[in-house]
């Protein structure tokens, strides 16, 4: 920290968040008249894609560039820490919610469907299930092929991750950018094959509570993972700019990244369990 | 609560290219917590205006059995609105409004953590309102399902439903990014020596309330994501013959709507342990208590969210737990209850407005506390379940408790805010007006309400005429007394009596050993609380 690092940094006014509002408006709006099959749905979107990623790149590079240049000082840095720590938290209450509805239907809803002589008089109860009014079988997901490589995948990202974050605080950078490069490398590889996985499933989103909990869980986690790649991605073009030195306080987006990191891990972990294996 | 100060404020020299942009633009871009507050406070006091006309135009078309004005489409469309933009337009912003206001005074910080996602917590709100207020204006109308959203309605109904569910993804977000910087400001941005049991008690509550929306919030997000999938995407999430359920998402729609209810309702026993204290002239009673009992009930909400749902079909065990976790809630309630009288209790007491409006909704948040005691007994609540007195219930605590304290805590941080006094003779007006006139309105719904009207019904039975009556036309002086609470901020604003830095002798916190109003930057030298 070099300079007037005694004050708490106050940032000056700023159009960025105004600009992440319009660039909201035209995505949710677009969306809506997508859903609701207007050809003007899909470009109101795209425009409000570009204004989001212009935004995404002026707010973070000017805190990169304050962070740069010793504005930040250890309260800020406790703060970056904590807001992260919070909205990692705000994120596994979303998967959370997913989870629920998973457990929900295999424990409530499909034994109760199971137990309607006058409804739906033939169906029988199991797990998985496309439901009482499905016509057609599929093969569910097994969990011994590719989600258990996939396990393995994820769970070595996460070791690399943190070797990569050793070695920043080593100021081992060879080490670092090995360790970043690996986790990235890592993480294409299970989105590869989570991709291969979902092209040569017999069933999809359409498939009933099964089709329904496997997809969306699935898919939520698969878009987590892609946003970290992007993160983890962006922290190695700044290591290979140069940024970041061993003191806490000097590498936060590092540690945030890595942080997000382990959750995704963990949410796979629990995915593997109840989505694939039990 | 010990707030002594060693030194007060200094206004330092701002860092090198400070500029700020002027007109417009300066509340656009602005960063400064006082500016966001402000902006907020004043959002809230626009979405209360206009979901407040809504409920004007429910009660007119209500005046009289039969249909006279609305249509029962529209008279659900309006109902369902009401609902939606009073929770996440008005009382919302307007306890987020007073958290970035006070959090950032009262605990000793510069600002707070993080100004410039503050600023984007705020105009996310526009977004949000833009969509879902527009939707009257699509084919079809807005939407008309209720503020609970539940399926199948809401899978079944137009554009306007898009447009609700993507407005609350929006306002939800607003709602995340605003408590993880009110959270983080509370953990790390206090003045040294104001440790965590000697905060305020408003700080507290938005401390947990805080916790509350970011565990509340994402659920809320999940359960909307399905009811868009399911009405887009072919997912089965509330279809049983895909082996969903309905019932499924009010399971969801609740764990986050029970927290909800004291998301709405901590921040204003937190304004109303500020108040009472002050004009009471004694410290709060039982400080420690009132810090766990608030903890308890957040812990609480979270268990108890099947009570709204003990009509849909449960095992016994399950309508027997969430009936003894609902009235459970009461204990930790009733400390709150019992310290704030005890606050009073021998007390030198003044009754300003902001005092005569908190000892009002110590009195009728306790009966809407004790109706919701009511409703939590399973029989009587399969009786009740959808009539005026579930109506009656909650319109006592967030009316007469959340929206009333907002008033306490505008009348009572109006002259910190605008340097200037309000008129206090018209502040008694506007409280009398509006405690009697709520009363006048919703207390008949009690009878309406065991007498079996249903609510959501824009007509009803001829027995009910003459309470409904009475209802339309107190809330017909309900709504006109807001108009003079507008006339008396924008007075107060404009001018008035000097306010000095601490008008309210019994006040103890931090911000008035500031000037009123503020510098632009506070404590940008933190005090040392002894």
């Amino acid at each position: 920290m070099k300079t007037h690092a005694q004050h708490y940094y106050l940032p000056a006014p700023s159009y960025w968040p105004i600009i992440g509002s319009i660039a909201l408006l035209f995505l949710a709006g677009g969306f809506v008249l997508l859903l609701n099959h207007f050809k003007s749905g899909p470009y109101l979107m795209m425009v409000g894609a570009l204004i989001l990623v212009g935004m995404l790149f002026g707010w973070f590079g000017a805190v990169i560039r304050e962070s740069l240049s010793g504005h930040f000082n250890l309260q800020v840095d406790r703060s970056y820490r904590w807001g992260m720590g919070w909205f990692i938290f705000s994120e596994v209450m979303f998967f959370a919610a997913f989870f629920g509805a998973l457990f929900y239907a295999r424990n409530i809803a499909v034994p109760w469907l199971g137990n309607t002589p006058l409804l739906w008089p033939d169906y029988v109860a199991t797990w998985p299930t496309a439901g009482p009014g499905a016509h057609t079988a599929f093969t569910p997901m097994a969990a011994w092929g590719i989600p258990a490589i996939n396990t393995l995948i994820l769970l070595s990202s996460g070791a690399t991750v943190t070797w990569a974050h050793w070695g920043l605080i080593k100021n081992n950078r060879m080490q670092l950018k090995l360790g970043l490069v690996l986790t990235i490398l890592l993480g294409i590889t299970f989105t590869g094959l989570q991709a291969y996985e979902y092209m040569s499933a017999d069933f999809s989103l359409h498939t009933g509570i099964y089709g329904t909990t496997f997809f969306m869980l699935t898919g939520f986690h698969g878009l987590h993972v892609t946003l970290g790649i992007i993160m983890l991605s962006v922290i190695l073009l700044r290591v290979l700019a140069g940024h970041f030195a061993p003191e806490q306080q000097e590498h936060f987006a590092f540690a945030a990244v890595s942080w997000y990191w382990h959750f995704v891990d963990v949410v796979w972990l629990i995915l593997f369990v109840f989505v694939y294996w039990l | 609560m010990a707030t002594e100060t060693v030194h007060a404020t200094h206004e330092s020299a701002h860092p090198a290219g400070w500029a700020h942009p002027r007109g417009m633009l300066r509340w656009v871009t602005t960063t400064n917590h006082k500016d966001i507050g402000t902006l907020y406070l004043w959002l809230s006091f626009l979405m209360f205006l206009f979901a407040g006309a809504l409920a004007m135009l429910i009660r007119a078309e209500l005046f009289q059995p039969g249909l006279q004005f609305l249509q029962p489409a529209l008279f659900n469309q309006f109902t369902t609105l009401h609902g939606l933009i009073m929770i996440f337009g008005a009382i919302m912003p307007a306890f987020v409004g007073f958290a970035n206001w006070q959090v950032p005074l009262m605990i000793g910080a510069p600002d707070m953590a993080f100004p410039r996602l503050n600023n984007w917590s705020f105009w996310l709100l526009p977004v949000g309102f833009t969509l879902l207020i527009s939707s009257l204006l699509v084919p079809g109308g807005s939407a008309a399902g209720g503020w609970t959203m539940y399926p199948p309605l809401f899978i079944q109904g137009g554009i306007a439903y898009d447009m609700t569910i993507l407005a609350l993804h929006v306002l939800g977000l607003s709602s995340i990014i605003g408590s993880i910087n009110i959270i983080t400001t509370i953990i790390n941005m206090r003045a040294p020596g104001m440790t965590m049991m000697k905060m305020p008690m408003f700080v507290w509550t938005w401390l947990i309330t805080a916790f509350l929306l970011l565990a509340a919030m994402p659920v809320l997000a999940g359960a909307l994501t399905m009811l868009l999938t399911d009405r887009h995407f072919g997912t089965s999430f509330f279809n049983a013959a895909g082996g969903g359920d309905p019932v499924m998402f009010q399971h969801l729609f609740w764990f986050f709507g029970h927290p909800e209810v004291y998301i709405m309702i901590l921040p204003a026993f937190g304004i109303l342990s500020t108040i009472i204290p002050t004009f009471s002239r004694k410290p709060l009673f039982g400080y420690h208590a009132m810090v766990y009992a608030t903890a308890s009930i957040a812990l609480l909400s979270f268990v108890v969210w099947a009570h709204h749902m003990f009509t849909v079909g449960m095992p016994v065990a399950g309508q027997l737990f969430f009936m003894y976790t609902t009235m459970l809630i009461a204990v930790p309630t009733g400390v709150k209850v019992f310290n704030w009288v005890a606050t009073m209790w021998r007390g030198s007491l003044t009754f300003e407005t902001p005092m005569l409006f908190s000892v009002a909704v110590v009195c009728l948040f306790t009966i809407g506390g004790f109706s919701g005691l009511v409703l939590a007994i399973v029989p009587v609540d399969i009786q009740l379940q959808d009539t005026y007195y579930v109506v009656a219930h909650f319109h006592y605590v967030l009316f007469s408790g959340a929206a009333m304290s907002i008033m306490a805590g505008v009348y009572y941080w109006l002259p910190k805010w605008t340097g200037h006094m309000y008129d206090e003779r018209l502040g008694q007006w506007h409280f009398w007006l509006t405690t009697i006139a709520f009363n006048v309105t919703f207390f008949p719904m009690h009878f309406t309400g065991l007498a079996g009207m249903p609510r959501r019904i824009p007509d009803y039975a001829l027995q009910f005429a003459n309470f409904n009556m009475i209802s339309s036309i107190g809330a017909f002086v309900l709504g006109g007394s807001q108009l003079l609470f507008l006339y008396v901020v924008i007075k107060c604003i404009r001018g008035g009596a000097k306010a000095g830095n601490k008008p309210w002798e019994g006040a103890d916190t931090l911000e008035w050993t500031l000037a009123s109003p503020p510098p632009y930057h506070t404590f940008e030298t933190a005090p040392v609380v002894k």
